[in-house]
């Protein structure tokens, strides 16, 4: 077990290298080189320029500029916010809480929702909850999140009052969970709306294709009760491939939070991303994305993980 | 007799795809709906851009269908040509990335080795990556035209079709039909185009439909954040921008409304589409 996971981390490790490449070839496309962002005094003498490109080391080759930059990075250092003037690491470090919070949320969620919904619609294909099943995943896979955050401030929080549309608490000062979890529920209702829809698919299919299986139907001849059937045979198969669609979800509900956090002002990564990019924040840019693509990878090493942990083929491969 | 053969498999699809009830819906709701968008601006005298100095932010009426925006635009005029740049950007950026993606896929898939492995695990790493990050970034970087966020767009939706492109030539390579080609010494690019693309097409013409959805969600949500089209540019995207304010958003239901189910309505027929082709083209397929 411990050699396998040693093995994915392994292999994780070119991912984000690739990553950090491709981030730093992106920001380094970008008009304006960042010394005018730093430095921008108009009456600055060529000279005391370029006293300036030493000391950010930008008179060298941009692939050591990449390699300093990694150490940096791989240092814990991200580099100072062109807009705040702090330390990247602490804006962003201060907006990790939220965005974890609400992505968890959302994933905690739409698994609670999506599961039994897909296993009753394979168990009992034609029923209402089989219906009710593909129109949300239909729904879900056509609702851009932003048009669903919008309708459900309109509904909940304009008309009906019931929650409020915006931040993570509200103005009073204090400060309780019961109000965190008020203010979390429509960010976290959003976020789901289309991953409940690809999962109760996969859910649903992978609940049919074991159906068919020859271990089912043996279990069955055996005399087994249903349910023992579902939960020891048919769900432990079912779940590798639903597995996999959680790992692909990851990425998906980090881009999401970005249009969702904007819309509800939730504090997060995804609005900083949103106030980074219209100030041409580079630094901050670059940090948000390498830590995004940083806790994919971990979330997609625990993925690999389950996986092994419901599959003992996997891991003696 | 090949001809006859092909024919009949065509006329085939094409029952399975006609018989398929939610694919028809999709495909009348998406020809009404091009119809409308094309028509619409010549019969009626539609201006997106012009400013009427005598309402702003006004409510529907004889003159402005679906009111005026805050700087006396025709809200209808927006919506209509709204939808011919969410339509556009959705299918050019679609064909980008599948100009991208299929010969990744084919190269990967045929010569195998070293390229193989620099292309898979190349779109390992972007598809292991929130895509809308990237999509920011990128639009952050090159500036926000049409046309740069179709080809952003575009540019980052090519692993889909790298992956399927593969896993059908790798089946596809081992037949005996590409064997025997192989054998009597045909060029590398003749066998590819002649006998592995043409087999390998129904996943990517499926996956197309499926691309065109999404990537005009990526655009509205791009365009939502004031980051994708630009106005004096509408797109739909943008129309929804001013809902982002709580007066238009409890007090204008006109102005954002019509675009976000014309949105979602859009979106969902070509949805219909695609499962009408996936289960008219009967290819077992998880997309």
């Amino acid at each position: 077990m411990l050699k396998y996971a040693g093995k994915r981390f392994l292999i994780a490790i070119p991912t984000f290298i690739g990553i950090t490449i491709l981030v730093y070839i992106l920001s380094s496309l970008a008009p304006g080189t960042p010394l005018e962002m730093i430095f921008s005094d108009p009456h600055a003498t060529a000279e005391q320029m370029e006293v300036m490109r030493e000391r950010y080391g930008l008179d060298q080759p941009v692939v050591i500029q990449y390699f300093n930059w990694l150490k940096q990075l791989l240092g814990g250092n991200l580099g100072i916010s062109y807009r705040t003037g702090n330390l990247v690491w602490g804006d962003i470090s201060e907006r990790v809480g939220p965005t974890l919070l609400l992505t968890f949320a959302s994933l905690t969620f739409s698994l609670l929702v999506a599961i039994p919904l897909g296993i009753i619609s394979a168990y009992k294909p034609y029923s209402i909850w089989d219906y009710l099943s593909s129109a949300l995943s239909f729904v879900g896979a056509a609702m851009p999140n932003f048009f669903a955050g919008l309708v459900f401030v309109y509904l909940f929080s304009v008309r009906l009052k019931i929650f409020p549309s915006g931040g993570m608490y509200d103005s009073s000062g204090t400060r309780s969970f019961g109000m965190l979890l008020h203010h979390l529920i429509l960010p976290m209702l959003v976020l789901s709306i289309q991953q409940v829809g690809s999962l109760i698919r996969q859910t649903r299919g992978s609940m049919l294709e074991v159906q068919q299986e020859d271990y089912i139907r043996t279990a069955r001849s055996k005399g087994l009760l249903e349910k023992a059937i579902l939960l020891k045979h048919a769900l432990q198969n079912a779940f590798i491939p639903i597995v996999t669609r959680i790992g692909l979800m990851i990425p998906f509900l980090f881009g999401g939070a970005v249009v969702t956090e904007q819309i509800f002002a939730w504090p997060g990564l995804g609005s900083l991303m949103v106030l980074a990019i219209n100030a041409r924040d580079y630094p901050v840019i670059m940090g948000i994305t390498v830590f995004i693509a940083a806790s994919v990878l971990v979330g997609n090493i625990v993925i690999d993980l389950i996986y092994s942990l419901l599959d003992p083929k996997i891991r003696y491969e | 007799m090949a001809n006859v053969k092909q024919s009949s498999y065509l006329r085939d699809v094409l029952k399975r795809f006609f018989a398929h009830k939610l694919a028809m819906v999709g495909a009348l709701i998406l020809i009404v709906e091009i119809l409308a968008i094309l028509s619409l601006p010549s019969i009626m005298n539609l201006d997106p851009y012009s400013i009427d100095y005598m309402s702003f932010g006004a409510p529907p009426s004889p003159q402005h269908l679906l009111g005026t925006d805050n700087v006396g635009r025709d809200n209808f005029a927006r919506l209509i040509y709204g939808g011919r740049v969410s339509l556009t950007v959705g299918i050019m950026s679609a064909i980008v990335s599948l100009l991208i993606g299929v010969p990744l896929g084919l190269i990967a898939g045929y010569f195998r080795g070293k390229t193989e492995v620099v292309i898979m695990r190349l779109a390992d790493i972007f598809m292991s990556f929130p895509s809308m990050i990237l999509i920011l970034v990128l639009a952050s970087v090159l500036g926000q035209s049409i046309t740069t966020v179709t080809l952003v767009i575009g540019f980052l939706g090519w692993t889909e079709f790298t992956r399927l492109t593969y896993a059908s030539v790798l089946s596809i390579r081992e037949k005996d039909y590409v064997e025997s080609a192989i054998a009597i010494g045909e060029k590398s690019k003749t066998i590819i185009m002649k006998y592995i693309l043409p087999n390998s097409l129904a996943p990517v013409i499926i996956s197309f439909t499926f691309r065109t959805a999404q990537a005009i969600i990526t655009e509205s949500s791009l365009s939502f954040l004031g980051l994708g089209v630009q106005p004096p540019d509408p797109s739909w995207g943008n129309i929804l921008y001013y809902a982002q304010s709580i007066s238009v958003l409890s007090n204008q239901l006109y102005l954002w409304v019509p675009a976000g189910i014309l949105l979602v309505l859009t979106v969902l027929s070509i949805n219909f589409i695609g499962d009408g082709i996936r289960d008219a083209l009967d290819t077992k397929m998880s997309i």
